[in-house]
């Protein structure tokens, strides 16, 4: 395998994507990162020089529309999805000592 | 007359000139499923009792004269991943596994105002990442064709869904083959439009510049009006095109004289199983007979487009998922420690390992110091496959391909190995990263009694010679007939 995936990037990683992983899991994600980056060093054997990066396949960019609101009041409907709920509020753990 | 033999177009007909009443669909359709649903399992929630409800609705205004159109009263399921008003949806992932959405997707939309009555949500791939619908939280579906199968994925269920007339079609939603991969491994038609001609409000996004929703159905006809129902321009959706030629049941013409059929030669290669290359290149000689102009060229770049298309759609999937921190809806985690530990643990207890490692990849390939590498790199790639298929496309009204190198695989197989998963995407991926649409539909039987799906390539915004070429295709191969003790 040509990438190796250290324990810091792998931390760095688990940190950017917010997930706990287990010792086992991290060997094991090390492990499924690193075949996966070798398969896309593929794209290494194109020559991309000057090649305009696409993002999107048609030339849109900036959609804008008018910032009007056309929805009614849902809160209390939306606020049934929440797993924590308080005076019409999201409530999460506390966050400021 | 078996109800579930009509096709949805002919059920409407029925419906319309009350030889068939909406219920009479809906009570066939729920029979079905407490015949087969137990062991196929091809629905999440299936919702009998607003079915009924609906039936008698949609009966009045079909008796009233207000629906009239060619799905009014024809019962439909949907994938998991599209938001359904007051019904569950769960992307089949434990994370969304109570979530109920507040408005409908607007594809859901378009069907509800056409008529159609939904049935249920349909079983698929956890967040449509995976190619045999085995990584659903809520239990595997299996092919009806022979249930030791998979029935492809990730939009499964709703494949196997209209396979075992437990529908007469379905939605699904195609990042990377995700409608005609398992429409094929199911003997059923499914096609992924060009990109942004359905609306993707109400999606539940995997990658957002490859996901589009599409029809499953049981020919062609089927397909090329559902899809005409569901086509909007829409203003909720910023990639939306406005188009004015989805007309799409205009095409549904017997005649390919003079189409100019191209056949990638890189896609008939070492790791195509024999009996898919025999039952493709039939196809194609039919279609010749018939008097389309048949050649073969050379399409290039066809092994990059694995690798770009999972860079991508990691990138994008790890951003689209940030979203579920266990706040605003779905799945939190029992103990914790402050915010940021609830966030974690939420996440890796909600996800499945499919989703993480993907979630893994997309962090790593946008982060700083990568993000040049890989990600840039990769929507480089895509600009040189998109301009391959431009070639392709001055040269050729239609690619004409396998849309899998096998048929389904066992149950089980798959998972161990994702690389090898990832490879039997390699004939549907690159559609989705040049927007094209593409359409599959049943050719013909491997050794095993498994269906084979032929797969139709066209330029973007030319359904129309898709669905054309695919109607032809279908009136010369004649009835495809379904397995024994439906």
């Amino acid at each position: 395998m040509a990438n190796i995936i250290s324990d810091e990037t792998i931390e760095y990683v688990g940190i950017l994507a917010k997930l706990d992983l287990s010792s086992e899991q991290i060997e094991q994600a090390k492990k499924d990162m690193g075949s996966m980056l070798d398969y896309i060093d593929k794209l290494n054997e194109l020559d991309t020089e000057g090649v305009e990066p696409m993002s999107h396949v048609f030339p849109v960019q900036n959609v804008f529309r008018q910032d009007v609101v056309t929805n009614g009041d849902n809160r209390e409907q939306i606020l049934k999805n929440a797993p924590g709920e308080k005076d019409g509020m999201f409530m999460v753990p506390r966050t400021v000592e | 007359m078996d109800i579930l033999d009509l096709t949805a177009v002919e059920l409407a007909a029925k419906i319309k000139e009350k030889e068939v009443s909406v219920l009479d669909a809906v009570e066939a359709v729920i029979k079905q499923i407490e015949e087969k649903e137990e062991k196929l399992h091809c629905y999440v929630t299936i919702d009998k009792e607003g079915a009924r409800k609906r039936a008698e609705e949609v009966q009045k205004a079909i008796d009233a004269g207000t629906l009239t159109g060619p799905l009014a009263g024809v019962p439909v399921a949907i994938k998991d991943n599209m938001c359904t008003k007051d019904m569950l949806t769960t992307c089949s992932s434990k994370i969304l596994g109570n979530f109920i959405p507040t408005y409908s997707a607007e594809a859901v939309i378009k069907l509800e105002e056409a008529g159609a009555v939904i049935i249920g949500k349909t079983n698929m791939d956890e967040f449509a990442m995976g190619s045999t619908t085995e990584t659903s939280a809520f239990g595997v579906t299996k092919n009806p064709w022979n249930e030791e199968h998979v029935p492809g994925g990730s939009s499964g269920g709703s494949a196997a869904a209209v396979a075992a007339d437990e529908c007469f079609f379905s939605l699904g939603s195609d990042t990377g083959g995700s409608i005609r991969q398992p429409a094929s491994f199911c003997g059923v038609v499914g096609m992924k439009p060009t990109y942004g001609t359905v609306s993707r409000y109400g999606l539940i996004a995997y990658g957002s510049s490859l996901d589009q929703i599409g029809p499953l159905a049981k020919d062609v006809t089927d397909c090329a009006t559902i899809l005409e129902v569901i086509s909007s321009y829409d203003v909720k959706d910023s990639t939306s095109v406005e188009r004015k030629d989805t007309d799409f049941t205009k095409a549904l013409v017997n005649d390919v004289t003079g189409m100019k059929i191209g056949i990638p030669k890189d896609y008939f290669k070492e790791g195509l199983d024999p009996d898919v290359k025999e039952a493709v290149l039939a196809a194609a000689n039919l279609l010749k007979e018939k008097g389309a102009i048949v050649e073969e060229f050379d399409l290039s770049l066809v092994e990059y487009a694995i690798p770009t298309y999972y860079t991508i759609a990691a990138a994008e999937a790890s951003s689209n998922l940030e979203r579920f921190d266990g706040v605003k809806y779905g799945y939190r985690t029992e103990d914790y420690e402050g915010l940021h530990h609830m966030y974690k643990k939420t996440r890796s207890e909600g996800f499945g390992e499919e989703v993480k490692r993907r979630i893994m990849l997309g962090s790593f390939v946008l982060s700083s110091g990568y993000y040049d590498a890989y990600y840039l790199k990769a929507l480089k790639v895509k600009a040189l496959i998109k301009k391959a298929f431009d070639e392709a496309f001055a040269k050729y009204d239609v690619i004409l391909g396998p849309v899998a190198p096998t048929t389904a695989p066992k149950l089980g197989s798959s998972l161990a190995e994702p690389i090898k998963m990832y490879l039997g995407d390699i004939y549907t991926i690159s559609v989705n990263l040049a927007g094209l649409p593409g359409i599959s539909v049943p050719c013909g039987l491997d050794k095993a009694g498994l269906p084979i799906g032929l797969q139709l390539i066209g330029n973007t915004f030319e359904e129309k010679k898709l669905i054309q070429t695919a109607f032809t295709y279908e009136q010369a191969r004649g009835k495809f007939e379904k397995k024994e003790g439906k």
